[in-house]
């Protein structure tokens, strides 16, 4: 074997069972490992000491037979997850320094697996960003940069917001991360990465101690090298959490059960609104050859329509900055982060939010309070609700006639750092394919089909009935065997 | 609509987030953009369709009355900017 | 009718004053409303705080079944509609009390719906207040301002615990009014056990909204009049504010609506500065949160296991006990007075126990500021006492030397009596040599009396008492005295 980097998780859990190596040599490795990834600006903190000691309890465990789900397996967490005394930032200057005194629940749930942190991943901030450029602690640069000699110049965004994650997925410099997703955060980057990603059904991961950018859209899933390693960590992150009054009792299954059942006479439906204008004929291209994929593995092809998906984009910017304008007031400067002074509480209030906020923060907050305030709540608020509620009931509709959906992820490949900056709704038009799935709050997953002219991994979103993420799972694997997708980034330890 | 630089202001007020003229202006033309892209939500008839408010089929939890949380008021106060005698400080309230 | 005589005099004539409350009752629970922190009253700063109270990032939260069960059942206290699905919405603002920048409150979507409550005015007439809501909400924490001259402090103690606003309709007409339906209020809180109704620790608060109009005119502008903490200081900031909007309306101003303090040490309102600023609360339901669905079985059985209401007890000392609606109102506004009462009054005279527990008891306690629960003579004791009254064992007259003696030293009254000696009279024989004596003693008394002069009653009846001790029963005196001095 070459490098302990090159396995995937379920590979890795294997050579751990099998005493081919330790869970302290594999971290080791990962160690190095983010330490020759630092140019990717992944990491905000890493952990090397923590990841040690964690790392040699897992051996512990190993030796005396009680080893569990996920130990020894070194892995990055989004900076928007609270961790126990170790600085959580969500990527913005307002919580520089912040030391929670708790551990969220899906953490603590891969802790209480086995699993090893490295440290805290890189993501825009507060989650709000398509590209990873809106992090108070720096660009994360996409480690399929220079793939194509042609443009060897071209620094690529990794997508966002969970940019830091993707990256260090893809580069090597964890084995597995776990993500957020709002309106995208997990599958665009996923895709613009080359990794597999899943958004699991609202409600499927507690987000209690995942700090809030919109609390009706946002939802933990891993980031991963495959899908099978996606079903493995889901199983992990999954979970009724009491603490968490819109987290669902129902119990978790054994993904990977999933993975093995093949997909003969499923139905999968293809959206014709999914064809939007000026979309390039390549990400089309993909697109057929998914659904032959999945025809030539037995699954049935339907059309199937989802009338209002045009409307979902403007939606979104309506339900997702109302709640973070008010999800967000809690950054005050008064008991945690940043204080910037002032002469009264009003000015510290004014001082601390223009300082601690950045440009698209504001731009989302600013937003969010205009569409809830005095005169505008029924024009913008209220009808984005209903809209919201035709995006869900056209899923609903759908899903009489097919048991998943197949689309594109997003609908270019990475773009490279500086582009899309000039209009902020340019930017959000990447979200077009993912922001759908997050209003109706169905599980999704993207995962890398093949490559762009540009020599750029290019994703395929498989979409869900509530709480089927076994099924979105299982076409994964199908689709995942057809494209036999093996490049690596021409970056990575 | 139009959205002027004294909107903008009064939002940025609301928000409590300190604004330069400049940055007013900047996005006073952001949100004329913003919203009337947003606009295109009128088009669609939701007459008699309420509005979706979650996406959970269930009924909101209830907790036995029980206190299981509090008593660590060091935990609370050390992110404090600033404290003094287990309070947290901020410049004076004028009531 | 009564409106008349609450309407303030101005130089242009008469004025009313409109009144509505919203009152804030701590909800009485263990826990706060969204998390597992304790509500106990006077613990150290921050002590009584979680991580979700303080807002700090991440943190959800997960409602309080007892809380609703409260808010059920005061609703069915104030006969009001309970509404099976509410909704709980962020309320928008910043301050420094409100770790989250918003109150988890209920706008649009209610627990409680409307319903009304009986004020017994002192004139022996009724009135009625409509409810317009009641609905669930958290409290903010606490800042003290007068620690550090630059400085404030802030404890979130209170941050999150459960409030229930009661929302009035504009239904009062005087300072008088607005006293009492705050204190019905409380009455029909403390009997629900639902909130402890104190208001020197803060448990109950009231935003007092006042205006003033021309008799039937439309109805003027008003000022709220934020946190008023106790009866008599609702009762003063009335006055004074329906006194000073008179005196603008009247001097040629407006008023203008605005949040006001009332300062209790000078008994004026004042504008508050904070406050100032237009409010857009933006609320918008907790994406935290789902709707609040209630089984209807739950709330029929909280309203099954409801105790007796103020109201519902007060008619039946009415009907049971022939009290006055007055009398009857007065015992039943404390939970503790009218079970004393009770046990006094049972298998007795009701008439005669209020009487007591009104008059000689009431009396007594207020002297040394004691509540009733404090009182040295038990409800047995009294009754102890009322059983020598009414077996004519001991005069009244007596029996008030008997109870201050049983006040004074726990005693039981038949005790006293039999100490003392102080069973009355009532041998007719025994009287009637007495009788004559007097007679013998004051022929030219006997003589007038006879001429006329009706008022030396009196008199014989004092001579009477004096010789035996006091003891002898007063009525038979009256009776064998009349005889003897017709005849």
């Amino acid at each position: 074997m070459s490098s302990l980097l090159e396995l995937t998780l379920a590979q890795a859990l294997d050579g751990l069972k099998t005493k081919k190596f330790t869970a302290t040599e594999l971290t080791n490795d990962y160690i190095k490992a983010t330490e020759k990834c630092r140019g990717l600006n992944a990491y905000i903190v890493e952990t090397p000491e923590l990841a040690l000691k964690q790392a040699k309890e897992s051996d512990a465990r190993y030796a005396n037979g009680t080893a569990r789900p996920l130990d020894g397996m070194p892995l990055g967490i989004k900076d928007l997850f609270c961790t126990d005394n170790v600085q959580t930032t969500a990527g913005s200057n307002i919580l520089r320094g912040f030391k929670p005194q708790y551990e969220s629940t899906v953490t603590s749930q891969l802790f209480r697996d086995g699993a090893v942190m490295l440290g805290k991943l890189n993501l825009d901030e507060f989650a709000m960003g398509s590209a990873n450029i809106t992090s108070a602690y720096g660009n994360v640069i996409n480690p399929w940069s220079g793939a194509d000699p042609v443009n060897a110049a071209r620094k690529l965004v990794p997508g966002g917001s969970s940019g830091g994650s993707a990256a260090a997925v893809s580069a090597r410099c964890a084995i597995a991360a776990t993500g957020t997703d709002t309106g995208g955060s997990i599958r665009q980057p996923a895709a613009f990465s080359g990794i597999t990603g899943i958004k699991p059904t609202y409600g499927r991961c507690s987000r209690w101690g995942i700090v809030a950018y919109a609390s009706s859209l946002d939802q933990a899933g891993p980031m991963t090298r495959d899908v099978r390693d996606a079903a493995i960590m889901l199983r992990s992150m999954a979970g009724y959490d009491a603490k968490d009054s819109t987290s669902v009792n129902r119990p978790v299954p054994n993904y990977l059960d999933a993975i093995e059942g093949g997909i003969a006479g499923l139905r999968i439906g293809i959206p014709k609104e999914y064809r939007v204008d000026g979309m390039p004929a390549e990400i089309e291209t993909l697109w057929q050859q998914g659904i032959k994929m999945l025809q030539d593995a037995g699954a049935e092809i339907v059309d199937i329509s989802l009338p209002h998906t045009k409307y979902a984009l403007a939606t979104y910017y309506i339900v997702a900055t109302a709640e973070c304008s008010s999800n967000l007031a809690r950054y005050d400067g008064v008991r945690f982060g940043e204080r910037e002074i002032g002469k009264n509480l009003n000015e510290m209030y004014e001082n601390t939010r223009a300082k601690g906020f950045g440009a698209e923060v504001r731009r989302r907050i600013m937003l969010g309070t205009y569409v809830l305030s005095a005169g505008y709540y029924d024009a913008y608020y209220l009808k984005g609700q209903k809209v919201r509620n035709c995006i869900a009931r056209d899923f609903g509709q759908a899903f009489k006639q097919c048991d998943a959906i197949l689309t594109p992820t997003a609908p270019s490949d990475a773009f490279a750092i500086g582009e899309k900056q000039d209009d902020p709704v340019k930017m959000w038009l990447n979200d077009v394919f993912t922001v759908p799935v997050n209003l109706a709050g169905l599980p999704a997953m993207s995962l890398p089909v093949g490559l762009s002219a540009n020599k750029l991994p290019l994703g395929l979103q498989i979409i869900g009935r509530p709480f089927d993420e076994s099924t979105v799972l299982g076409i994964g694997a199908a689709l995942e065997a057809a494209a036999g997708f093996k490049h690596v980034p021409p970056f990575h330890a | 609509m139009t959205i002027d630089k004294n909107t903008v202001a009064r939002i940025a007020n609301l928000a409590r987030i300190r604004l330069t003229e400049e940055e007013q202006n900047t996005m006073a033309k952001e949100f004329q953009g913003i919203l009337s892209w947003v606009d295109q939500l009128q088009e669609v008839n939701t007459d008699n369709i309420p509005p979706l408010t979650s996406v959970v089929e269930i009924t909101l939890p209830l907790r036995e009355d029980k206190v299981t949380d509090g008593g660590y008021a060091d935990d609370i106060l050390a992110n404090a900017p600033k404290q003094a005698a287990g309070f947290f400080v901020v410049p004076k309230v004028v009531e | 009718m009564n409106t008349n005589k609450n309407l303030i005099k101005g130089e242009t004539g008469d004025w009313e004053i409109v009144i509505g409350m919203e009152v804030h009752a701590q909800v009485l629970s263990e826990s706060k409303l969204f998390s597992g922190a304790a509500t106990a009253f006077g613990a150290e700063p921050n002590a009584q705080v979680s991580f979700v109270d303080a807002a700090m990032p991440g943190m959800l939260p997960v409602i309080n079944k007892k809380c609703v069960e409260q808010a059920v059942r005061t609703g069915f206290g104030i006969n009001a509609k309970i509404n099976l699905h509410s909704v709980f919405d962020r309320k928008n603002y910043f301050y420094a009390d409100l770790p989250s920048g918003y109150q988890i409150s209920q706008f649009k979507d209610p627990i409680v719906g409307e319903g009304k409550i009986e004020l017994d005015m002192p004139d022996g007439t009724t009135r009625t207040i409509g409810i317009t809501r009641l609905h669930l909400e958290q409290d903010a924490g606490k800042s003290l301002h007068d620690q550090n001259p630059a400085e404030s402090y802030i404890d979130l103690n209170r941050s999150g615990v459960a409030l229930m606003e009661i929302v009035s309709e504009p239904d009062l007409r005087s300072a008088e009014e607005a006293g009492l339906y705050l204190k019905k209020l409380r009455t029909i809180l403390r009997y629900l056990g639902t909130c402890d109704g104190n208001m020197d620790e803060g448990s109950m608060r009231a935003d007092v909204n006042v205006s003033v109009r021309k008799p039937g005119g439309p109805l003027g502008t008003r000022c709220e009049i934020k946190n008023v903490n106790s009866m008599r200081f609702v009762m003063q900031a009335v006055e004074y504010e329906a006194r000073r909007q008179v005196e603008i309306i009247e001097g040629g101003g407006v008023i203008k609506q605005e949040t006001r303090l009332f300062d209790n040490a000078k008994g004026e309102t004042r504008s508050m500065r904070s406050k100032e600023e237009a409010h857009d609360y933006r609320y918008f339901p907790d994406p935290d949160l789902l709707p609040l669905i209630l089984d209807e079985a739950w709330v029929a059985n909280i309203k099954a296991t409801l105790p007796e209401l103020p109201d519902d007890r007060k008619h039946r000392y009415i009907k049971d006990f022939g009290l006055s609606a007055y009398d009857a109102g007065v015992l039943v506004a404390e939970k503790d007075t009218a079970v004393y009462f009770e046990k006094a009054a049972k298998g007795r005279e009701g008439k005669l126990a209020a009487n007591w527990v009104m008059g000689e008891l009431f009396g007594a306690l207020n002297k040394e500021n004691k509540g009733i629960s404090e009182s040295p003579v038990s409800a047995e004791a009294l009754g102890g006492l009322l059983d020598l009254i009414l077996n004519n064992t001991i005069s009244g007259r007596t029996a008030k030397e008997v109870f201050e003696e049983m006040y004074a030293s726990g005693k039981a009254a038949a005790a006293i009596v039999e100490e003392k000696g102080l069973q009355q009279v009532s041998d007719v024989g025994a009287l009637e040599k007495a009788i004559d004596e007097i007679l013998a003693q004051n022929p030219d008394k006997v003589a007038d009396y006879r001429g006329g002069k009706d008022k030396l009653f009196g008199f014989f009846v004092g001579q009477v008492m004096k010789n035996t001790g006091g003891k002898a029963n007063p009525s038979l005196v009256n009776d064998l005295l009349k005889k003897k001095l017709a005849g």
